[in-house]
């Protein structure tokens, strides 16, 4: 490219940047919740620009196995509007705070019914560009417990015991070794016991209780 | 010595890959078109060979724990083998490798008997994962056992 194409390309690329920038709206993925309890639906964007004025979400509502979405909540114009009319009625409320891009809404006593997807749309004038992102919500009578969660603590408390007993023992070996308390092993009974057990016992002289700890005679 | 240490390595390492086998692979329940348990639920039909997670189901996931833990333990048992060859005075026993290998074969059985007794369907056949767990049991306690019996000699 010759030099003033180069410098006409760059300008067209430095005069329209807004067409680069879009928002991104975040939501859950799937959420869990049981029959008659709340929950709170959380919506939150990213935008170039600062918070306007006019920043909107909205909020729609799809059953499982329709096609068509119906609205169950805008905030726009610093109002906040919620269905009077549908399913939702008195039961949607708006909890976000628009000003720190927050366009959560909670859904009080849920039924069955409230299966399917719910998805956001926030607006930022004049950064309007954007997919809307949709949260799935699964209403059950009894929540199930998620794959893997009895595994890893069945597999952590039995791991987590048998490092506990090897410090523990190793613990004791040092502190005998190092004579920092002398013990006097005859007058414990579950001590003896246990002394027995590691393959320790007492040696010639019974009465000075010298300690014999895996073959190497302590006094 | 050296011909009964290696005949126990062997026995040893036999176990532990019958348990990786039986851990690792999803066979523990088989029926005509597919297989599920520990891990996968597969089956096929006329729409191609579809594979989704196992049953969240709390004995499932108890299985699954006791047979990581048994593999974990033959590990432990194995690196304990190898510890105690070198370090032990003579005449001494070895201890914590016949412990951790009769823990493991005792993790074993509990993971084997909870499936037997829990599956829900009883016209299904077993697969091999269930069949080379219950080899393995048996295996590791003996090995457990002749390492107890097992003493240093030089």
């Amino acid at each position: 490219m010759t030099t003033k194409e180069y410098i006409f390309a760059s300008s067209l690329c430095l005069a329209a940047p807004q067409a680069s920038q879009a928002i991104t709206v975040y939501t859950s993925w799937e959420r869990h919740a049981l029959v008659g309890s709340d929950i709170r639906l959380s919506c939150t964007f990213f935008s170039w620009r600062s918070i306007s004025e006019d920043v909107s979400f909205t909020w729609r509502y799809r059953p499982d196995g329709s096609k068509d979405s119906i609205s169950i909540a805008h905030f726009a114009g610093g109002e906040a509007y919620t269905d009077n009319k549908g399913v939702f009625k008195d039961r949607v409320e708006f909890v976000g705070n628009p000003k720190r891009r927050d366009g959560s809404i909670l859904i009080k006593n849920l039924d069955f019914s409230d299966n399917g997807t719910f998805t956001c749309d926030a607006k930022n004038p004049p950064d309007i560009v954007g997919r809307p992102s949709s949260v799935r919500l699964l209403v059950f009578e009894n929540l199930p417990i998620q794959a893997g969660v009895i595994t890893g603590a069945i597999i952590g408390v039995v791991l987590g015991l048998l490092v506990l007993i090897v410090v523990i023992y190793y613990l004791m070996r040092f502190l005998v070794a190092r004579r920092v308390f002398s013990l006097s092993v005859r007058s414990v009974p579950r001590l003896w016991g246990l002394c027995r057990g590691l393959r320790c016992f007492f040696g010639p002289d019974k009465n000075l209780k010298t300690l014999v700890f895996q073959g190497r005679i302590l006094k | 010595m050296l011909c009964i240490l290696l005949g126990v390595l062997a026995l040893h390492l036999l176990v532990f890959i019958l348990l990786i086998v039986s851990t690792a692979s999803s066979q523990w329940t088989v029926e005509a078109r597919g297989h599920t348990d520990l891990w996968y639920n597969c089956h096929s039909d006329t729409q191609g060979y579809h594979c989704s997670q196992a049953s969240n189901e709390d004995w499932i996931q108890a299985v699954q724990a006791l047979m990581i833990l048994a593999v974990v333990f033959c590990f432990v048992s194995l690196l304990a083998f190898a510890y105690q060859l070198f370090r032990l005075f003579k005449g001494g026993r070895f201890f914590f490798t016949s412990i951790f290998q009769i823990l493991a074969s005792v993790f074993v059985m509990c993971a084997a008997i909870i499936y037997t007794v829990m599956r829900p369907d009883s016209d299904k056949d077993y697969g091999y994962s269930y069949v080379l767990a219950w080899v393995a049991f048996p295996l590791s306690l003996i090995s457990g056992l002749i390492y107890l019996i097992l003493r240093k000699k030089d």
